[in-house]
């Protein structure tokens, strides 16, 4: 079994105290503490964008990265906040759901424009983790087949079986 | 015809849909309050045990706890029918129950004080199989309720609800049969309804007696009420309901998280919330109930069925707040679906060292349906019955009866639905496909695909009391005071829709108050199917009530008579003569209407739904996937085609027809632990795994209210279950009696592999 060898100089896991944050084109830094505002090793990114930032369009579900309720885009990828740490995301840019659409007119953006067209929710919990997989899956491919939709969104869990509004509505939001 | 609605049955964004799409709908747990304590709950790790000691000293010395508290520092409050079960007891009844509640500065160090609270217990045995249960030197689990059977009778239902379904001569309807079958099955998988949001509640105590919650419950009101009763009657309740995360029915019963909020406020001062983990939500919340029969079926050639008689058992878990509920309404809907003179079926309501059973989409009757249509069915395969025509024979005609949950008798007034199921029948093409009892439909290598089919509906469409005012404003707006809540069905839009068609107002005109108990009137919620007939007629009648107060307001200045006016846009009209008209400010711009509008309960219509699946099972690896999925149902008229659509896929999931596939809630029957309370453990279905799903919704104009509608959506999770276990044994030729239809349970009954050694080790 190996041992650790106490004398030997080791770099610092986290050079910084401070986590310079982007999320949806603000800039945040984000100081290492435990005070009000600060950020803890151990929190997650779900719980440092709805507790610390009061962004709360991101749900947690199972807090297990089993059900994607929590997905935001870093740097352009969808990813599951829940499993993130918030201090992996130094110098990373978030968009979560409330960076959508047009912030000065409120106004939301084609995709979810297609959601509520197609009504492509029930109870609407699953619905932010939901559009954001599916902005990143249109970022990717812009013009995905219904399978290709399909398994895009296969990480997102929606209980009230809301499934085929909303492939249909991804669908419809796509470059044809 | 030419529809004559401006609004109803017309495709609209729902009232909530931008705020949705945009994440800036206010579930609960996006509520924060100031000042405000999380609440944490330590679950005891054994089933069954006394608590000895709890030595919280530790863990009150750590900064931040604000609050512990254990059954010796609660008042005597309780659930449970009749309520027996202790918000903190001295005992604890399964794995997971309540020993101590913590309030702390954030939920991290409320989680740390968790560790540090030391329990000394008295372990007892356990039970957790029903019949086991019922033998005479089982573990006892209440003293009020000997031999572990919960006392039946719903208070509620009144003096004769429903304990069972007794009637005619057994006896002489078995001496009349042409065949007599006999068998057990068994709907043990207690699934979880599972919707997204966990269970919580923010709750904030005013001394004395005073206790506003922040719930997030389909039936926001009925919070107000429960706890009112669980609280001793003393303490005065306001819950404020908002965006309901899904419910399928559990959230309708959320009084211990409730309780638990409460209590912690009360005990610091500050607002507390306090929601469950998904482990909990899993774990320590409430599943279906499960059922087992054994049960006779008499039957003649030509599948008259001359009479049913067994013994259900239902394992309600540790407590049963609703489960007697349960038996009553699928006792009333049992007769709903199968026409039968003799009956003799006897439910008996047990306790077990596990969660407890509550309230699920099904109510009761897909229990019971999952249990008894796979035993009529046994019948029909000896006389070579379809099991189509079986169930559309015997569905409720017009002029039928049947004994509701009250225990009286009722005569059913709504329409025929054998059109609807011969429609449901075309769609999926059942006579091409249904080729005779234990049969496949066609066989491929090692895919054998099956048929099945199976039905329900209830009375509940017309249950409960549901009251609602609507309020206009000289500026041509109307306000509709109604307590229910947005739980995904679309229902609050829904109502606006009502108000405007009524009111003749643009729908951007209409808003809802905040389901709020301190301004609303009485609202049962939308529960049981109910929302679009009982709670829709409470709402039609306030939008009319205020359209007349109007009208009689109105009619001295066009110097005409009420009955002559009508209004549209905001504008009051003569009928006869349009241009003489008045906008709504002349009702003088210090003045509102308020209307007035209330529905008692109706158990003379009935909902149903027919559901077809096809089945395809891999005879080498056991694996059955869902193929095709028709749905079908006379709505009388539809409200929301989207809502209703959406509704009605809804099948698949919250513990419905997935539920006979491979979702299950996985109990270690040693230990008591539920093994798979995580939702990687825990199946469900993903968006690779869509079946084709069609349904067929009829529009008979309905005697229910001014648009002729009925609510369907609660029970589309409730034919399926059983139409899979039929399709299922028909691909393979067997008769499987247990749900979920696992690989391994296909494969055992196809002789493939051996049933596993009950003590361990290999045959």
């Amino acid at each position: 079994m190996a041992t650790k060898k106490r004398n030997q100089k080791r770099e610092p896991v986290f050079k910084a105290q401070v986590v310079n944050l982007t999320v949806n084109g603000q800039v945040h830094a984000l100081e290492m503490g435990s005070g009000p505002g600060d950020i803890e090793p151990f929190h997650t990114l779900s719980h440092t964008l709805r507790e610390t930032l009061g962004l709360t369009g991101t749900k947690i579900s199972c807090d297990n990265g089993a059900c994607g309720a929590c997905t935001v885009l870093i740097d352009g990828k969808a990813m599951l906040s829940c499993m993130t740490l918030t201090i992996e995301c130094d110098g990373k840019n978030v968009t979560t759901i409330e960076g959508l659409g047009d912030p000065k007119t409120g106004m939301v953006d084609t995709l979810q424009q297609s959601f509520i067209d197609h009504t492509a929710f029930q109870c609407g919990f699953c619905t932010p983790g939901m559009i954001m997989s599916a902005k990143a899956l249109l970022s990717e491919n812009p013009s995905p087949t219904e399978e290709e939709v399909k398994e895009g969104l296969s990480g997102n869990f929606c209980r009230c079986i809301s499934h085929y509004h909303v492939v249909k509505a991804v669908l419809a939001a796509s470059e044809k | 015809m030419k529809d004559k609605y401006r609004f109803i049955g017309k495709v609209v964004p729902r009232l909530d849909a931008s705020e949705i799409v945009a994440g800036r709908a206010k579930f609960l747990n996006d509520i924060k309050l100031q000042d405000m304590l999380y609440g944490k709950v330590l679950r005891s790790p054994y089933p069954h045990a006394l608590i000895k000691k709890v030595d919280k000293k530790k863990a009150l010395k750590l900064p931040g706890v604000k609050a512990i508290l254990t059954w010796e520092d609660v008042p005597d409050w309780k659930g449970g029918t009749p309520r027996y079960t202790r918000i903190l007891d001295h005992k604890v009844r399964y794995v997971g129950d309540a020993v101590a509640l913590v309030a702390a500065t954030n939920e991290e160090i409320a989680k740390e004080a968790l560790r540090l609270i030391e329990v000394d217990y008295e372990v007892l045995p356990a039970v957790f199989d029903m019949e086991k249960a019922l033998e005479p030197d089982a573990p006892q689990l209440y003293d009020e309720f000997p031999g572990n059977i919960v006392t039946p009778g719903v208070p509620f239902f009144g003096p004769k609800s429903l304990q069972d379904v007794v009637m005619g001569d057994t006896e002489k309807g078995f001496a009349e049969a042409d065949i007599i079958t006999e068998g057990t099955f068994g709907y043990e998988n207690i699934p979880n309804p599972l919707p997204p949001e966990p269970p919580g509640a923010i709750g904030l105590w005013e001394e004395p007696n005073k206790l506003t919650l922040w719930v997030s419950n389909q039936a926001s009101y009925m919070d107000k009420i429960t706890l009112f009763h669980v609280m001793g009657r003393k303490v005065e309740v306001r819950s404020i309901g908002g965006p309901c995360g899904g419910s399928f029915g559990s959230k309708f019963m959320s009084w211990q998280v409730q309780t638990y909020a409460a209590l912690l406020s009360k005990a610091t001062g500050k607002p507390v919330k306090l929601v469950f983990t998904k482990e909990e939500h899993l774990a320590a919340f409430t599943v279906r109930p499960s059922s087992r029969m054994r049960a006779r079926v008499g039957m003649k050639k030509d599948g008259t069925v001359t009479a049913v008689s067994g013994q259900w058992l239902i394992d309600t878990g540790y407590y049963s707040m609703t489960t007697q509920s349960q038996v009553a309404v699928g006792c009333g809907e049992v007769q709903i679906m199968v026409r039968c003179p003799n009956w003799d079926l006897k439910p008996v309501i047990v306790c077990t060292n596990r969660n407890a059973s509550g309230i699920v989409r099904g109510f009761g009757g897909q229990e019971l349906k999952c249990i008894l249509i796979p035993l009529l069915s046994l019948a029909m395969e000896k006389l070579d019955i379809d099991p189509f025509e079986f169930l559309k024979k015997h569905y409720v005609k017009p002029g039928d009866g049947y004994f509701w949950r009250d225990g009286i008798w009722y005569t059913y007034r709504g329409v025929d639905y054998s059109p609807a199921m011969d429609k449901g029948a075309e769609a999926f093409c059942w006579k091409e496909k249904w080729k005779g009892w234990l049969t496949p439909t066609s066989i491929h290598g090692s895919k054998q695909r099956g048929v099945g089919v199976g039905v329900h509906g209830n009375a509940d469409i017309g249950e409960d009391a549901s009251e609602a005012y609507v309020r206009l404003h000289p500026d041509g707006t109307a306000m509709l005071f109604s307590c229910v809540t947005e739980h995904g069905t679309g229902q609050r839009s829904n109502y606006a829709k009502m108000v405007a068609e009524v009111l003749q107002l643009p729908l951007e005109n209409v808003s809802i108050t905040p389901s709020d108990s301190l301004i609303n009137p009485y609202e049962f919620g939308p529960a049981g199917s109910r929302g679009t007939y009982a709670i829709g007629s409470a709402v039609i009648r306030a939008a009319e009530d205020a359209k007349k107060k109007l009208f009689e307001l109105m009619a001295p200045k066009f110097q005409t008579e009420p009955g002559d006016l009508d209004t549209s846009d905001g504008m009051v009209f003569v009928r006869d003569n349009p241009e003489k008209k008045i906008a709504w400010k002349g009702m003088s711009i210090d003045r509102t209407i308020t209307g007035f509008g209330r529905f008692e309960p109706d158990y003379t219509l009935t909902n149903c739904m027919m559901s077809f699946v096809e089945v395809e099972v891999d005879t080498e690896t056991g694996k059955v996937d869902l193929v095709n999925v028709v749905n079908a149902t006379d709505a009388g008229k539809i409200i929301d085609p989207q809502g209703l659509e959406g509704q009605l896929n809804g099948c698949l999931g919250s513990a419905g027809i997935d539920s006979a596939i491979f979702e299950e809630t996985i109990l270690d029957r040693s230990s008591g632990h539920t093994l798979n309370a995580n939702m990687i453990d825990y199946k469900w279905r993903t968006f690779s795994e869509l079946p084709v799903i069609k349904n067929v919704v009829l529009e008979t104009p309905f005697p229910s209210h001014r648009f002729h509608a009925v609510g369907i959506g609660e029970v589309a999770t409730s034919p399926g279950p059983s139409a899979v276990l039929m399709a299922v044994s028909n691909a393979i030729g067997v008769w499987l009696h247990e749900y979920p239809v696992t690989p391994e349970k296909v494969l055992k009954a196809l002789g493939k592999i051996s049933s596993r050694n009950q003590k361990g080790g290999t045959q």
